[in-house]
């Protein structure tokens, strides 16, 4: 590999996987999976331009990503935990309570 | 040659594993799926000349958020019995797919008009040079993800935690209200 595009067409391949099952998925737990799928291919693209520029800034920027990813990761389930507590089920169309 | 048809299985796996974990019903399976994607991530992180970030990924991706989400999707289970059937709804099926496959068309034809970067194959990032970086140039940024991490502790233990049900006959005065 000589250059950042195959890195980086296969991270937009993985990118747009993560966002049909994003869309795709009912339950909370497989969005927050689908989620965790496109962070992933966006520290890819990181690593790539790290390689490209030759320096650290960009696996730098990968652990932030890594960081701020997890703690979104904690948040959002605590937040599909208390929906499971107040219906029974995380079934995001089926929680419609607060639209019009 | 080596390195291309290295970078062409790790790719094919990470794909692969990919469309499993968007697709497959039952919720667990795709969870084991994303591991999968994730550990071949950190093996192309490995070809890629980054093997301090691989083991991280390894760690923090492959060890700790697949165990998050283990027990996330077992924490939401209606009944332990019965099988999750209906993850994805079919008449959303469509409309994502076309979303999907709009976005990477998208993605390819800006990745065409753009000019191609060489790798400098002979670099090398360390450790070093990583850690370095995180604790001169960008350690407010260091410092301000450790609250950041703090803080989602804490409020995922606020947000997620029952109430407490021992203290219910235990009246708390109220202030005494001010005298105007």
């Amino acid at each position: 590999m000589m250059a950042t595009h195959p890195y980086l067409l296969l991270a937009a391949a993985l990118f747009s996987v993560g966002i049909y099952g994003v869309l795709s998925r009912r339950n909370a737990v497989g969005i927050l999976i689908s989620v965790e799928l496109m962070a992933n291919a966006v520290n890819i693209n990181l690593v790539a331009f790290s390689r490209a520029q030759g320096t650290a800034l960009g696996q730098v920027f990968m652990l932030f990503s890594i960081g701020i990813t997890v703690a979104e990761v904690v948040v959002g389930l605590a937040l599909v935990i208390l929906l499971y507590r107040s219906r029974q089920d995380v079934l995001v169309d089926e929680a419609n309570e607060l639209s019009g | 040659m080596t390195s291309q048809i290295g970078f062409g299985v790790i790719a094919v796996c990470l794909l692969l594993s990919a469309l499993f974990v968007v697709g497959s019903k039952n919720l667990v399976h795709a969870v084991l799926w994303l591991a999968v994607t994730l550990l071949s991530t950190a093996v192309l992180f490995v070809t890629m000349r980054a093997p301090f970030v691989a083991g991280i990924q390894v760690l923090l991706y492959a060890g700790g958020v697949i165990t998050l989400m283990l027990f996330g999707v077992m924490l939401t289970r209606r009944h332990e019995s019965v099988e999750i059937e209906a993850e994805t709804s079919p008449r959303r099926r469509v409309p994502a797919a076309i979303a999907g496959a709009g976005m990477f068309i998208l993605f390819a034809t800006a990745l065409s008009r753009t000019p191609e970067q060489p790798l400098q194959l002979h670099a090398t990032v360390d450790t070093v040079d990583i850690v370095r970086s995180f604790l001169t140039g960008n350690v407010l940024a260091f410092e301000v993800l450790s609250v950041l991490l703090l803080a989602a502790m804490i409020g995922a233990i606020v947000v997620a935690r029952r109430r407490d049900h021992g203290f219910d006959h235990v009246r708390i005065p109220r202030k005494r209200e001010e005298r105007g």
